[in-house]
């Protein structure tokens, strides 16, 4: 089985039909895969390799320098921390650079939308807010530029957003970054031929990295909510049956909202030239992180996610797939031509060979947009007639829960302390934990199964479940972003929970069982959710019966995440192997030392089911450690 | 023929070290390098195949009731003095008709529709020492080239100390 989505298996018989080849073709091809890339034990980083340590006593133990399976294995993993952290950061860095030339007056498609938000951010960095919007704003943008150079002190985006516990913790390992693009560099550096050879310093390089990882993942929540809006509950749809037929369809994928949001403020200017030329109006529709952005803030139906990301393409009805970056697959541009849709790219670091580039640069962002929009325009002409196969099934959603919309949800319960009937219900056991379910897709997991599973499990226990990225994509699609699935799923303390406070917030029925917190840099709002849990009980997030799951993770990002969470001190579930088991040293630091300095420590398990059995064991051990009630599997 | 191309499959990471130097050394180059170099598309005779969790490299058996040569209509696939089965430099010239593909058990016959020839595992890769490329190139001696007692010889040894232990 290569998906458990209706809807993609489709589309996959389509591809079939037609000879398209799909990511699981690719996955096929490849195999068997290089097992010595599967242990972490191949070293390209100089010209005297690639070197390869034999996981056998007798083969080779130590590469042409020297080095050997752990130093190997610690060097590639940090290494992968270092690009997440610098793919989370860069889309941070884009965003405050549009909204510089905003304030300058030379991009006026970026200005700030929520000036609360601006404000709040503002105050919790220590920043003077007695100033005009514009002043503020340009003094929050210089602490957020500052953030990407070495500065004197650990930078404030990190410290500001974790416990104060945390940040001493993580101080006395020195591993607090000074910024962002230094630890960045700083991490090559270490990696290069005869730097750093011991795997334990390695590995803490590699946390203070993920710590730069969170501050440039918040940072970028923090400007896309001041830019365009912060989310509140939004009511939508997901999967392939969101698209039309009759309609212009244009699929935004990436993670930036940089271009997307002014897409969809465009589009809505364009209808009439929609109509015009006889169709019924623009249907756009969101693919992985972009989609889940215009999703959060807009509405806008999320038709994919992850690796089935070639699959819209498909139906023969797409008009044009806009795409910015990270996670979009160079393959796009073979499938697009079988079908004759522009795949438009628009970032000019991100261009795909066989793809139309419009680069979209801020200073004429609607422009570009418009000239995009167009594109899809003539495409809708093109198709008319033609046949699509545009699959029925698509689900409810609601989503848009930023840790705004959340604390506003609780307030409803009580206004003087809105975190309190959250915290009563961890402590009678009504709520036995909270996790955080996150990360990608990988073509090696039937689609979605490990998603699926893990919540069904988790939900049955009474624990309350956030989700992220492609995660939350993936329960979007399968239905269980909805109040329905609440009752369907959701065990008797969760299902008392999620209704008392849904109808108290005035949504007439329960929250949806799973919170959707929005795309893959927001993974920083469960980071903030958890530290106010932690502030407000006075205690450290790793006592928190919380925990975090990518049972799916592929990128360089997720390992990032994963990182983080573990460094800020949650158990993290891993549902792929990583490429570390060719050291014993560092898999046992990661899944056991660790746990001694930071509380947090990874748990890898492909099963789901025994995954949800060893999280849910997790959060007991925290129930019991703050004596707590616990319960049994 | 002493030595055979040996396979301890639970060696075995499925890296494909083997394939590449197998079609390098079928290459006129000779070489990776230089058969990418001069754009050469030489093909590998070994094959490494996921089979469950399992990763198996498999190359032809050489055996010596060689189905492929009693099914050879043209001559072209014999067996050399050494005792390799190999489809070139024989009495008769391969013309593509695949029977010898057909009837290969093993399926490690593999067709060049370009050339309209079968194409196999000919030993002709031998170094100075007698070693297959494939073996040379094992990073984990998962490919040995020894005598096939030696390996019974290992394998009963390992079985007694796991059974007595």
């Amino acid at each position: 089985m290569k998906s458990k989505d209706p809807a993609v298996n489709r589309l996959i018989d389509v591809a079939l039909d037609r000879g398209v080849e799909t990511v699981w073709d690719r996955l096929a091809a490849q195999q068997p895969q290089c097992g010595f890339g599967e242990l972490g034990v191949c070293c390209r980083n100089c010209a005297q390799g690639p070197c390869r340590i034999s996981p056998f006593g007798d083969g080779p133990q130590r590469g042409v320098c020297g080095a050997d399976a752990h130093t190997i294995v610690a060097r590639n993993l940090v290494r992968a921390i270092a690009a997440g952290c610098a793919a989370h950061s860069g889309h941070a860095k884009h965003l405050a650079h549009a909204l510089h030339k905003g304030l300058d007056g030379k991009a006026a498609a970026y200005g700030v939308k929520d000036e609360t938000k601006l404000r709040a951010l503002a105050a919790r960095l220590g920043l003077d807010t007695e100033k005009t919007t514009a002043d503020l704003t340009r003094k929050l943008l210089d602490t957020a530029l500052a953030q990407f150079a070495e500065g004197e002190e650990p930078m404030a985006w990190a410290t500001a957003v974790m416990t104060e516990g945390r940040v001493r913790k993580l101080a006395e390992l020195g591993v607090l970054p000074t910024g962002i693009e230094n630890t960045v560099a700083d991490m090559m550096h270490r990696t290069h031929l005869g730097v750093d050879a011991d795997p334990v310093n390695l590995l803490l390089g590699g946390i203070a990295c993920s710590v730069a990882d969170m501050a440039g993942s918040h940072m970028a929540t923090d400007l896309a909510d001041i830019m365009f809006g912060t989310p509140a509950p939004v009511f939508s749809e997901a999967n392939l049956g969101v698209m039309k037929e009759n309609m212009v369809n244009i699929a935004l994928h990436g993670h930036n909202p940089v271009v997307s949001d002014v897409l969809v403020q465009v589009a809505r200017d364009m209808e009439d030239q929609a109509r015009e030329i006889g169709a019924q109006g623009i249907n756009l529709l969101g693919v992985c992180c972009t989609g889940n952005e215009v999703l959060m803030r807009h509405g806008i139906p999320s038709i994919t996610h992850s690796i089935s990301q070639e699959m819209p393409l498909l139906t023969g009805a797409l008009d044009a797939m806009v795409v910015d970056y990270q996670c979009v697959y160079p393959s796009l541009a073979g499938v697009a031509q079988c079908s004759g849709t522009p795949l438009i790219t628009t970032m000019d670091m991100a261009k795909i060979p066989g793809a139309t580039h419009v680069g979209v640069r801020e200073e004429e962002a609607r422009e570009k947009a418009r000239e995009i929009v167009t594109m899809a325009l003539e495409a809708y002409q093109r198709r008319l007639g033609r046949p699509v196969n545009i699959p029925r099934h698509k689900s409810k959603v609601v989503a848009g829960f930023s840790v705004e919309a959340v604390v506003r949800a609780l307030a409803a319960v009580d206004a003087e302390d809105p975190l309190k009937p959250l915290i009563d219900n961890i402590i009678s056991g009504n709520i036995q934990g909270v996790v955080l379910m996150a990360g990608c897709n990988n073509a090696k997991v039937p689609q979605d199964q490990n998603f699926l599973t893990i919540a069904r499990e988790l939900a049955a226990r009474d624990v309350l479940l956030l989700a992220t990225g492609c995660g939350a994509g993936a329960y979007a699609r399968h239905g269980m972003l909805t109040p329905e699935a609440v009752g369907e799923f959701a065990g008797p303390g969760l299902k008392a929970v999620l209704t008392a406070v849904g109808e108290a917030a005035g949504l007439g029925g329960p929250l949806p069982l799973i919170l959707h917190l929005g795309s893959c840099v927001d993974n920083s709002r469960a980071v903030d959710l958890a530290v106010a849990v932690a502030n407000r009980l006075g205690v450290d997030v790793d006592k928190l019966p919380v925990a975090a799951s990518a049972p799916e993770f592929k990128t360089e990002k997720a390992v990032a995440i994963g990182t983080y969470a573990m460094a800020l001190g949650m158990p993290v579930h891993l549902g792929v192997v990583p490429p570390v088991l060719g050291s014993a040293q560092v898999t046992s630091l990661l899944t056991a030392g660790v746990k001694d300095l930071l509380g947090g420590y990874f748990i890898v398990e492909t099963d789901p089911v025994e995954s949800a059995r060893l999280i849910f064991e997790a959060l007991q051990e925290r129930r019991q450690g703050l004596e707590l009630p616990t319960r049994a599997w | 023929m002493k030595n055979e191309i040996l396979i301890r499959y639970q060696r075995c990471l499925g890296c494909r070290s083997c394939e590449l130097a197998c079609a390098a050394a079928h290459s006129k180059a000779g070489s990776i390098t230089g058969a990418v170099l001069a754009g050469e598309k030489p093909a590998h005779r070994i094959f490494v195949t996921q089979s469950g969790d399992r990763k198996v490299p498999l190359n032809c058996r050489h055996c010596e009731d060689a189905p492929c040569i009693d099914a050879c209509i043209t001559g072209a696939m014999h067996r050399e003095q050494s005792g390799a089965v190999a489809n070139e430099g024989g009495p008769g010239r391969c013309t593509g008709c695949w029977m010898c593909v057909m009837v290969c058990p093993y399926g490690v016959i593999r067709s060049d529709l370009i050339q309209r020839r079968a194409v196999k595992c000919d030993r002709a890769c031998l170094d100075e020492s007698g070693t297959p490329a494939c073996v040379r190139s094992c990073p984990t001696g998962a490919l040995v080239f020894a005598p096939v007692e030696e390996i019974s010889d290992d394998r009963r040894k390992e079985f007694l100390i796991a059974s007595i232990d």
